[in-house]
């Protein structure tokens, strides 16, 4: 790709994102006054990428450095680009606003994210560096019918990708707003083309650095964050924590979520209450639904699956597993301090009032560190996490799109459309092209997809994954049996079964219980309003006055939300599917689907007629992926 | 042993993709020790993760009140419990990876060697 295209979009990347942006900071969480700061902290880290990615692009010229980065990524370097891959915005600021709302849950919400490396290290990365090449259909492909297995393989990449993506974009575009005031169209625009400037013009070797960049920049983020908001308890736990159940904010808030419950409570014991776990996770199945999604669905994603072919053997594979482990681990608990930290120091209340799922709780705690709303260090601190942010969205979405583009480009035009006979000259310029209208598609999704409620979709992303990629590469892997007939029907049940189970669950809006809700709250509301205003009238104190007149304006804030509901959906009785009311009370569907996923692929075996190729292959396959003999070889330099 | 035979087939055989024995590998015996031991060791461990790791969250929903118990100050078992998954996760890894680099990697290599060079020891 010439120099000239290079620069042009790099300058088209900071004009978009230069200091002439001024004018769009406001109603962010930075004041409009250090708008200026936060935009050269962007500009600065947005700088080194575009640097890092103009000296890739002048290596990557065949298909090996574009999918793979000639296979000389390190295992240290490859564990830090895992890292960047897996840390999406919604483990760095989702967990950290998690434990500051909800305490113990929030935490122990983190752990099935650190063991789903446990599966990839001991079932995953060594045998598919073994056997593969660039994507999830060269593993597949390897012993079932080629054609078959390359576009159910691309197939399914897309639609992990883009389910994975879509929560990305939108997740991204509003968290840039509510930090730092851009419009939400103009940050979606931005995170999109410099993505593509990354993946375009530098592949994965672009890409593994804007990963390693970012988890270096995250980590150090997090690490002074706890420093500074340790060190005043002498980086004692049971200090800081007592300190923590101590706060009467912290009090407040869990006598907020337990309401009655919560009444013969002593503030000591509301305090305590949050470091217990059932605050926020309240059903049992449900959470081991979402644990078995996570613990075997990364190992079925095709953008952490294709990390493993950057590394030049299955040694390196696993010496990246070792080290992406130990960085995701040691964040999740460094976000237990950050997230507590946050509870404590800015309180659950205001976290919320800026962010109902808590997003902005490890921003705000920097901003707060640094010196509070006022201070330049403050909002130096804050600008700075924003950033860290905002390259973590861009981040993710590169490898996402890289993803994506490899499997319509090697599976789908080389593999499928053009038997395998194309230069590797054209290739590269599919996979180009392929992330180009990817990358176009991502941009287009994320407007369109502006104000929906994505918070499910990281949570479906993973559990179609568990459900059909990591059942069928698994068998493909380990069970001499398995043929194309058990991944075609593994596959296709295990896909639609995640996304049916979705489409059924709670997670979608029902108007119609939204509005019964709304109903009667408005129909309570004047009874309610009455007793207020009698108390109101009839406090003797001040402090019984100023709380009657404060649950007044709670309850009129919350009829107006009422009627605004109930204006909304008007003339609507049921769900995006046609329904009035959930069918399963389970959010997640794992629990049914991965079963379901692994049984489709034996029966969809046993049932097909024996098949030649993938009993022929087995010998080489099951010798292949647990010697290494004759796996892919990293470039010569 | 077997190890003075070759595993290098040459010319290629017809519908085979390599020049290499894939089926007298597998026969091997050295082949089947490595594929005895790595089984039966990476078996166990996910075995052993999976169940510990949903220990806590059955934990948290069956046991509340073992996971309240204070013992730290403000730090409670559940919370103990919740890092000591981190640990686990850690020392899993860590115990893998080096029964894998001291033994797997040397078996597969002594294989790799004598499929590619054709020369046994």
């Amino acid at each position: 790709m010439s120099r000239a295209g290079f620069l042009s979009v790099a300058a088209a990347a900071a004009l978009i994102a230069s200091p002439s942006a001024f004018a769009m900071f406001e109603g962010g969480a930075v004041p409009e006054r250090f708008g200026g700061l936060a935009v050269s902290v962007f500009a600065a880290i947005i700088a080194l990428t575009m640097f890092v990615t103009y000296l890739a692009a002048k290596r990557v010229k065949t298909t090996q450095q574009f999918y793979a980065a000639g296979r000389s990524v390190s295992g240290l370097q490859n564990g830090w680009a895992i890292a960047g891959d897996y840390l999406s915005a919604a483990s760095f600021l989702g967990i950290a606003g998690l434990i500051s709302l909800y305490g113990y849950d929030g935490f122990m919400y983190s752990v099935g994210w650190l063991v789903a490396y446990i599966t990839v290290l001991l079932v995953i990365a060594e045998p598919c560096r073994n056997i593969g090449k660039y994507t999830l259909g060269d593993i597949l492909a390897f012993r079932n019918d080629y054609k078959t297995a390359k576009v159910l393989a691309a197939l399914s990449t897309i639609t992990v990708s883009t389910i994975y993506l879509t929560a990305q974009m939108v997740g991204g575009g509003v968290l840039v707003k509510t930090l730092i005031g851009i419009d939400y169209e103009v940050s979606v625009i931005v995170v999109g083309v410099l993505m593509l400037a990354y993946v375009v013009f530098g592949g994965m070797v672009a890409t593994t650095w804007v990963q390693i960049i970012k988890a270096v920049l995250l980590v150090i983020a997090s690490i002074v964050l706890v420093l500074l908001t340790w060190a005043p308890y002498g980086f004692s736990l049971p200090d800081f924590l007592g300190a923590v159940v101590g706060d009467p904010k912290t009090q407040a808030q869990v006598a907020k979520l337990l309401g009655d419950a919560a009444s013969n409570m002593t503030p000591q014991e509301l305090g305590q209450r949050f470091l217990e776990p059932g605050l926020y996770l309240k059903d049992p199945v449900d959470q081991l639904s979402l644990g078995m999604a996570l613990v075997f669905g990364t190992a079925g994603l095709p953008h952490i699956l294709m990390r493993f072919f950057t590394v030049p053997n299955a040694h390196q594979a696993r010496v990246s597993v070792i080290w992406a482990m130990g960085i995701i681990g040691g964040f999740y608990v460094l976000t237990l301090i950050i997230g507590n930290g946050a509870a404590l120091n800015v309180g659950a209340a205001t976290i919320a009032s800026f962010d109902k799922g808590g997003n902005l709780a490890a921003p705000l705690l920097a901003q707060f560190i640094g010196g509070g709303a006022d201070s330049a260090l403050g909002n130096f601190f804050l600008a700075f996490v924003a950033a860290v942010a905002f390259a973590t969205i861009v981040a993710v979405v590169a490898g996402l799109v890289l993803a994506s583009a490899s499997a319509m480009s090697h599976d789908i035009w080389v593999g499928v459309i053009k038997g395998e006979h194309a230069t590797p000259a054209q290739e590269v310029r599919a996979a180009r092209v392929s992330a180009l209208v990817v990358g176009a598609l991502a941009i287009v999704v994320g407007i369109l997809a502006k104000g929906q409620n994505v918070a499910h979709l990281v949570g479906l992303a993973f559990a179609v994954a568990a459900s059909s990629n990591l059942p069928c590469i698994l068998l493909t892997l380990y069970w001499k049996r398995c043929n194309t007939g058990g991944v075609v029907l593994g596959m296709t049940v295990g896909t639609l079964a995640a996304v049916a189970l979705v489409l059924v669950s709670p997670n979608m809006t029902y108007p119609k219980l939204e509005t019964t809700a709304a109903q009667r709250i408005i129909d309570g509301a004047p009874a309610r309003l009455e007793q207020l205003q009698l108390e109101a009238s009839q406090a003797t104190d001040t402090v019984a006055k100023l709380k009657a007149e404060s649950a007044l304006k709670d309850l009129q804030a919350s009829v107006k939300t009422a009627q605004n509901t109930v204006q909304k959906f008007e003339g609507q009785t049921t769900s995006l599917v046609g329904l009035e009311q959930p069918l399963t009370k389970l959010k997640n569907p794992g629990i049914y689907s991965i079963p379901l996923g692994f049984l489709c692929v034996v029966i969809g075996s046993l049932l097909w007629r024996r098949e030649r190729r993938s009993e022929e292959m087995w010998e080489e396959l099951y010798v292949r992926q647990n010697t290494g003999i004759a796996a892919e070889q990293a470039a010569q330099h | 042993m077997s190890s003075d035979r070759s595993f290098v087939l040459a010319p290629a055989k017809k519908n085979m993709s390599t020049t290499i024995d894939w089926v007298a590998i597998e026969a091997d015996p050295r082949f089947q020790e490595l594929h005895r031991r790595k089984s039966r060791f990476l078996w166990s461990l996910m075995a052993f993760s999976v169940v510990y790791y949903f220990l806590l969250p059955v934990g948290a929903a069956y046991w509340p009140g073992l996971f309240r118990q204070q013992v730290w100050g403000p730090v409670n078992v559940g919370l103990l419990f919740a890092l000591s998954e981190f640990i686990v996760a850690w020392l899993v890894a860590f115990v893998y990876s080096r029964h894998a680099s001291r033994h797997f990697d040397a078996m597969a290599a002594e294989l790799n060697r004598v499929a590619t060079t054709g020369a046994g020891k």
